[in-house]
């Protein structure tokens, strides 16, 4: 007891730990005084909520200190960099727990659909405020949450660097789940500014570009404190993606709220101004956070797990700067025979199209790493995840183009082709190169040969793979029979259907998509569970197989 | 108006012409042969183990 | 060749590496946005279309809030079928007041752009009261509690001031007169209807949900469905002059 004390006299608090203190300190009065104000009990429970986060914030600092050893961890340690590793353990099993949230929401829409009666005439659980949660919970939470554990895991890896900052990696994954939380409580309770995938309201808003901008700092941080002189690609990938959802971030939600006591905010673009601005950010959260953040988890997870270099590192480059120029033109095929000038709409075609060669770019560099390895497919169910991610990628980056030729539109906009085509690319691409990741990373992260059971993993990809397929197939069926029923004519020139009636007949395809998806959520928690009892094994007293060295934590 | 038709009319063909000028140079730095060493290196830093 | 090492530097310097991401990226966008704030016909205004009553706005709210977004849509595309399913095709100048817009992107539900008129108020309120009561089959979720949450009076001001700061033309009359011209709106044989009608043509005046005793959400979403894609009168609008 007298060591510790005279330990804790010896150590004094660091400029950065007093003044996150303070600075947690001043916001939990801050938000308690906006609770007081605010005109909505939904709107003060969320002040509420950020007062304890703030309150927890300054505990969290303090502890820390407490528990800390006298001087802040070191660069290197025996010669070689002490990786700060805890923030990614953190944010991995964020990501797992989200996920399981996102995918079961998601079984839950898909069967109110068939059974409208699992509304149960409740507000915060019907359709148009689940749909939302569902949305954002597999998107930003589930995604989110692997894009900044995997790039806080390569930038350290590649770099051969610690991360930048003490704090402000833990400010990053904690801030960001505290974000998600406050979005997501807010759409159960109809706090919205309804622009897709752009939900939360003006101060979730406002919380999430701070946190944005210390994920920027601590990335870029830790590349200028960077060994190795070359940037990684991968490294690329992950800073187009920070950079350019800060940019449209901005843009997007740009907005006046009605008062500081009030939730509710207006969005400072109206109509067409506004549905292309929307659109512009709409596709881009695709192209930026769906596409290039996980081209990036691509580039480092599939080289290392299959022990090739990458195909062709020119091509790599190509199809980057390719990739990232022509993806911000693409937004207007989301607006095709609108109110959008013409000129607009052909822009957004063409562009949507050439985007096809860029993305095969990628396609072709991750599969033909495996030249040389394909024999590893049959043994390696973690490689054979990621690689049919590949293949999925392939397929929905073709599927888009072709979606984005006006004539086939007209055709499959407002129906479910738009879901299955987004599905293909959510749960085949972005959820399996996830997965893939997190089955390196746990055994990775907690000092593991390897996951406790590779079956188990060979069980999650066979279950899923099924689901995808009734998903896609089903949401293909649908979307084109309800696009053909709408424009259908009977001999009279009358149209033959009215709209309930193509509602009807999708009835069967909805019931298989809940299928589907149920089928993709029993694997994910083969996965939880496969996880789980890895990180609960023992510690294997070598060094993994991959050759990872035993992590220091702090 | 007019401006908007002049600067739509100079982006449609110059603005074409400067992208894939500014295009092919991309592709011949990334491609030329003395670059071969460097990128063979950067493309096994995943596999470097420190 | 030093052409050649000026290039290597955004593989080694990540300051110059963030600067060209940013570049590349805000082509596209600056060339298909900025012109959409200037061009005839995106900013054009077009007879007939005016803010929302204040009833109306705080009905849009909710319509945002309960994300009807997610299953209706609202424009109708020039297309032969939708302008026979739903009526005339949609006119960017009919949503230039909509913070943020609700064009949607999925038809779950029908569109919604031309459905004011076009049922009575009392099917309105059935309808989102039950939905199957009306329509068997339908999938749409039942809304009970719009009827029985009572509006919010006291931030209507505030909204139509916000709005008016963004470039709605709401005037020092109209935000003066929110907080009347809101219940006299949900209220049957108004005595003020004629007024509200001076501020706002077409307004829809009614005692919406059939309960006089309070102004509900029903009573704000019902009047605002009920004036969608009505202002517009197509019959003398002459669509040459609005070419896109």
């Amino acid at each position: 007891m007298q060591l510790t004390e005279s330990n804790a006299a010896r150590k004094s608090l660091n400029g950065n730990e007093a003044v996150a203190i303070a600075l947690f300190a001043l916001l939990a009065f801050i938000f308690i005084c906006v609770a007081a104000v605010a005109t909505t009990s939904e709107y003060s429970f969320h002040a509420f909520l950020l007062s304890a986060a703030s309150v927890a914030a300054v505990f969290g600092v303090g502890n820390r200190y407490f528990a800390r050893d006298i001087v802040i961890p070191q660069e290197l340690v025996d010669g070689r960099p002490n990786y700060n590793m805890e923030p990614v353990r953190v944010a991995t099993l964020a990501a797992l727990f989200w996920g399981v949230a996102g995918f079961l929401v998601g079984v839950t829409i898909a069967a109110q659909l068939a059974f409208p009666a699992l509304n149960f005439d409740t507000a915060w659980l019907s359709f148009g405020r689940l749909r939302p949660l569902h949305t954002s919970a597999v998107i930003f939470a589930f995604g989110g949450n692997v894009l900044i554990a995997t790039s806080l895991y390569v930038v350290q890896r590649t770099s051969r660097a610690r991360l930048a900052g003490d704090l402000s990696p833990w400010f990053v994954v904690l801030g960001y789940n505290v974000f998600i939380v406050i979005a997501g409580t807010g759409y159960l309770l109809g706090i919205t500014q309804s622009k897709e995938y752009a939900e939360p309201e003006w101060y979730a808003d406002l919380l999430l570009t701070i946190v944005w901008i210390v994920y920027f700092l601590v990335f870029l941080g830790t590349i200028l404190k960077r060994k190795e002189p070359h940037i990684f690609v991968a490294n690329w990938f992950y800073l187009a993606f920070i950079v350019t959802i800060a940019v449209l971030h901005l843009g997007n939600n740009a907005s006046i709220p009605v008062s500081i006591a009030s939730s509710k905010s207006y969005i400072v673009w109206s109509g067409v101004q506004d549905a292309m601005v929307q659109w512009w950010y709409g596709h881009n959260a695709v192209g930026f956070f769906l596409t290039a953040g996980f081209l990036a988890i691509m580039y480092y997870f599939m080289p290392k797990r299959a022990n090739m270099p990458i195909y062709s590192y020119r091509l790599s480059i190509i199809h980057f700067w390719a990739l990232i120029f022509l993806y911000i033109w693409a937004g207007p095929h989301h607006l095709h025979y609108t109110a959008l000038p013409d000129w607009a709409q052909t822009l957004g075609m063409t562009f949507s199209i050439m985007l096809w060669m860029p993305s095969w770019g990628g396609m072709i560099n991750g599969l033909m790493t495996l030249s040389g390895a394909w024999d590893k497919l049959r043994t390696d169910p973690v490689l054979r995840m990621m690689t049919v991610a590949v293949a999925f990628y392939g397929m929905s980056t073709f599927e888009g183009p072709v979606m984005s030729i006006k004539a086939v539109n007209s055709l499959s906009h407002y129906t479910d082709w738009t879901i299955g085509h987004v599905h293909s690319g959510a749960l085949g691409w972005v959820a399996y190169i996830s997965f893939g990741a997190i089955y390196c990373l746990v055994p990775w992260l907690w000092n593991r040969k390897e996951m406790y059971s590779l079956k188990l993993v060979n069980w999650h990809f066979w279950i899923s793979t099924l689901g995808i397929v009734l998903y896609i197939t089903a949401m293909w069926v649908s979307g084109i029979l309800q696009g053909l029923m709408w424009r259908a004519y009977t001999a009279l020139g009358f149209l033959e259907y009215s709209f309930i009636e193509t509602v009807e007949a999708m009835r069967p395809f909805y019931v298989v998509r809940m299928l589907g998806g149920l089928l993709f959520l029993v694997g994910a928690l083969l996965m939880v569970v496969n996880v789980w009892l890895t990180i609960r094994k023992p510690a294997s007293e070598t060094e993994s197989e991959t050759g990872q060295l035993q992590l220091q934590s702090v | 108006m007019e401006t908007y038709l002049a600067l739509a009319k100079f982006a449609q063909t110059w603005g074409l012409v400067y992208f894939v000028a500014v295009f092919v140079l991309m592709l011949a730095y990334v491609m030329r042969p003395a670059g071969k060493s460097k990128y063979e290196e950067a493309s096994k830093i995943p596999l470097k183990e420190d | 060749m030093s052409l050649w090492k000026h290039h290597q530097r955004f593989e080694r310097n990540s300051i110059l590496l963030i600067f060209g991401i940013l570049i590349v990226i805000a082509i596209g966008g600056l060339v298909e946005i900025a012109p959409l704030f200037y061009l005839k016909s995106t900013i054009e205004k077009v007879d007939g279309v005016r803010p929302y009553t204040p009833l109306e706005l705080i009905g849009r709210d909710i319509y945002v809030k309960e994300g009807c977004y997610s299953c209706h849509s609202q424009m109708v595309r020039a297309l032969r079928d939708e302008v026979e399913r739903y009526g005339p095709y949609s006119l960017a100048a009919e949503s230039i007041y909509d913070h943020p817009f609700q064009w949607g992107s999925k038809r779950t539900g029908p569109d919604l752009a031309r459905v004011g008129g076009k049922y009575s108020d009392d099917w309105h309120f059935q309808h989102l009261n039950d939905p199957r009561s009306v329509v068997p089959t339908s999938i749409m979720p039942s809304y009970p509690w719009l009827a029985k949450n009572r509006v919010p009076l006291d931030d209507v001001e505030s909204r139509m001031k916000i709005l008016a700061f963004l470039g709605v033309p709401y005037t020092k009359e109209m935000i003066a007169n929110a907080k009347n011209d809101l219940q006299q709106q949900a209220q049957k044989d108004s005595p003020d209807a004629d007024e509200l009608r001076s501020r706002y043509p077409k307004a829809v005046v009614g005692e919406f949900d059939g309960n006089p005793g309070y102004v509900s959400e029903a009573d704000a979403l019902i009047a605002y469905l009920q004036m969608l894609g009505t202002l517009v009168d197509f019959k003398t609008f002459n669509n040459k002059a609005n070419l896109r």
